[in-house]
């Protein structure tokens, strides 16, 4: 660690005479006849930001060990030599809702319209492990994603979508080796070679704990199935990545930027740490790793961020775990806009915001991204706030001029300053957690959680005493237009769902879902790897809920512990 | 009509349903308890029937649901008529989270005395919690 340590110290400023001279003759007279509006100028995260950024801010910048040139170690600047000249980002609207029929539309309308790659969002029953006619699953089924409780529903999801030609990205964690197997049964069905297979299963349950909180299994078993899923896509699928680690929902619950990376790549290291304990080499698995940020506000403080996950991961990859495939030093992200930053007061506003956080994510070389719909404080996107939300991308992609040049804010001043620091706090953060024995002990401790609390409360403070303007909800009101629709989606979905699956439970094999339930009982007593066994399950018609609840009663259920 | 109370207000934050986003409810939690309420936490996914028994349980004034999933429209209701079995018809409910505005006259017929939409301070919050509060006994 200590090489990577010493690399992420940021130097002094060493101001020229001419800077000096500047600061003593013209800026002091100019502020002693208009001052600034405030004494302290920070980013949406809180961190100082100076006046004026020039190459004192630098001393000793070395180009090729600070940022490399694209496609390079570090890879700063992006990992690709070509960027977005070869290949725009893939454009990556997170959907689903309702019956997997109405999502199945969604996504052909989708893909009509000129999106690139699908992402699917699933209810919260099936986030859970719960069939849609599991009692807790009432009031829930096809709310804030589509509801999928067996390969039957998988199958009408993506009915008369390619999916060997399609990527496809699954936003599922605590039950995503299950669901990924009805996926790749959903795929053999449909004739899809499993070696062309791309897409992305999200699979980060240490960000669950740490965030979004929708955990099933304690820690120690919820890694195993990570893990497991990334071992036998290193052998089966090769163009699969089988995890996204995700900074997103951390950021969400009101982490700040330098938490976002430091909490996410710190996660990262869990994972491969945890496989590496499983028999894996580093090689065979770090280049299908994937990453997922948020996009908020401040367009510098993102850019930096982005631009340092590249570095950092880049570092941590060849030094700390000895990788040589230099594939397994790049960081490759998705980004998705900043959702706690839409407003539901005057929310035609939030398209603006979109943008501005969009253009952070290309400025900083993501992969692919989702922009926000500008309804989305209220209700899930209609199809007309949807497509706008797409449209946004594709104004920046084709009409603004920004895929032409790769890494066009490369050598600002103030973003390679704004890189070094964000690299610096994020190993500040490294060594806090493997202090506390690594990610799962810190969560354990809470440590994650509370600093995300403390972030938070002191953003609202913050808002709530006007220091920082939030246009339409504490500042400049009137005009409070609301968007003329949202979507409902009333209690027909989980009507429809309950009644497909108590057909489903009167057609299917009983006898062969028992036997492949048992057989997944007895495998997850053990230690071998659970994805055939999951994928035999999903074969046989077994519910996802009939697998969760073994999983269950081998793993148990995670309760969190009180940190309030 | 407000009546100074005889000890500090006690509030129940309450998170029902399978949604686990609590950013929110610990906010609006801190925010009471720092204005003096004495504030209990529910945890994640509560049912209905959890949230009225510890509403009972812990004797509050008011109870502040949050859920931002998309199932209010089954989950509170249910709260506030577990409520009224228990003979708690004065106890203060109050919704935070992702609330279409054509679903608010029915959370109100429902119970509800107030809908707070995203972006709403937790001062108001303060405020309409110690203005609504219903008690038996004034101080003396």
């Amino acid at each position: 660690m200590s090489d990577m340590a010493k690399s992420s110290v940021v130097p002094e400023r060493r101001p020229s005479e001419a800077e000096q001279k500047w600061r003593k003759d013209v800026l002091k007279t100019a502020l002693s006849v208009s001052r600034d509006r405030q004494a302290v100028f920070t980013t949406v995260s809180g961190t100082p930001v100076e006046r004026l950024y020039t190459s004192a801010d630098l001393p000793d910048f070395d180009y090729k060990r600070e940022l490399g040139n694209p496609g390079e170690f570090p890879f700063t600047r992006g990992i690709h030599s070509t960027m977005y000249r070869g290949k725009p980002w893939t454009m990556r609207q997170f959907s689903g809702f309702g019956t997997p029929e109405e999502t199945n539309r969604r996504l052909r309308y989708l893909l009509q319209q000129g999106q690139t790659g699908l992402s699917i969002a699933f209810d919260l029953p099936t986030l859970m492990g719960y069939d849609s006619d599991h009692p807790l699953a009432e009031g829930e089924v096809g709310k804030c994603g589509v509801a999928v409780s067996s390969l039957e529903d998988m199958e009408t999801l993506f009915r008369g979508i390619p999916l060997e030609t399609v990527s496809v990205s699954m936003t599922i964690n605590s039950p995503a080796a299950p669901v990924w197997a009805m996926y790749l049964v959903t795929a053999e069905k449909a004739g899809a070679d499993s070696k062309k297979l791309s897409g992305t299963l999200q699979n980060d349950i240490l960000k669950e704990y740490i965030a979004q909180k929708e955990y099933i299994f304690p820690p120690a078993p919820s890694m195993r199935l990570a893990v497991d899923a990334i071992a036998f896509a290193a052998r089966e699928t090769p163009r699969w990545n089988p995890i996204s680690i995700s900074g997103y929902h951390i950021r969400e619950a009101g982490a700040t930027a330098v938490q976002e990376l430091a909490f996410t790549l710190r996660d990262g290291i869990e994972y491969v740490e945890w496989a590496l304990k499983a028999g894996l080499s580093v090689d065979d698995f770090a280049p299908r790793l994937s990453f997922f940020f948020d996009s908020h506000n401040d367009l510098f403080e993102e850019v930096a961020k982005f631009r340092a996950a590249r570095k950092v991961w880049a570092h941590v990859c060849r030094e700390r775990f000895r990788a040589s495939d230099p594939r397994s030093w790049r960081c490759r992200f998705h980004v998705q806009t900043a959702g706690c930053s839409l407003t539901a007061q005057q929310p035609y506003n939030n398209v603006v915001r979109t943008a501005v956080q969009a253009l952070a994510a290309v400025l900083g070389g993501g992969q692919s991204l989702h922009t926000n719909a500008l309804d989305e404080a209220w209700a899930l996107p209609t199809e007309n706030s949807a497509r706008l939300a797409l449209r946004t991308q594709q104004v920046l992609a084709h009409e603004s001029g920004l895929t032409e040049v790769v890494d066009p804010l490369g050598g600002s001043y103030v973003v390679e300053r704004m890189t070094l620091e964000a690299e610096r706090a994020c190993y500040e953060y490294f060594e806090r957690i493997d202090a506390l024995g690594g990610m799962v002990a810190a969560i354990e401790k809470g440590f994650p959680q509370k600093e995300i609390h403390e972030s938070a409360y002191t953003y609202q403070r913050a808002v709530e005493r006007k220091d920082r303007i939030v246009v339409g909800v504490n500042e400049f009101f009137g005009g409070n237009e609301r968007p003329v629709e949202t979507l409902g989606i009333d209690e027909d979905a989980a009507s429809e769902q309950r009644r497909r699956l108590a057909e489903l439970r009167n057609r299917r094999d009983e006898a062969k879902v028992r036997r492949a339930l048992d057989a997944l009982a007895r495998a997850a007593a053990g230690n071998e790897n659970l994805m055939p066994l999951l994928i035999e399950c999903a074969r046989a018609y077994a519910t996802l809920g009939e697998m969760c609840d073994v999983l269950r009663g081998v793993f148990g259920v995670y309760q969190e512990p009180g940190f309030w | 009509m407000a009546v100074m109370p005889h000890r500090p207000i006690r509030v129940l934050v309450a998170k029902p349903g399978l949604d686990g986003h609590d950013r929110g409810a610990r906010i609006v939690a801190r925010a009471l308890r720092d204005a003096g309420m004495e504030v209990i936490y529910t945890g994640l996914r509560q049912t209905p029937e959890q949230i009225a028994n510890a509403a009972r349980d812990e004797d509050v004034d008011a109870i502040g649901v949050s859920i931002l999933s998309g199932a209010h429209n089954t989950l509170v209701p249910r709260i506030c008529a577990l409520l009224r079995e228990h003979g708690m018809d004065e106890v203060l409910v109050v919704v935070g989270g992702i609330i279409p505005l054509e679903d608010v006259p029915l959370l109100k017929k429902a119970g509800v005395t107030e809908i707070f939409q995203p972006g709403s301070s937790t001062q108001d919050i303060i405020n309409f919690i110690r203005n609504h509060v219903h008690r038996a006994e004034p101080v003396a």
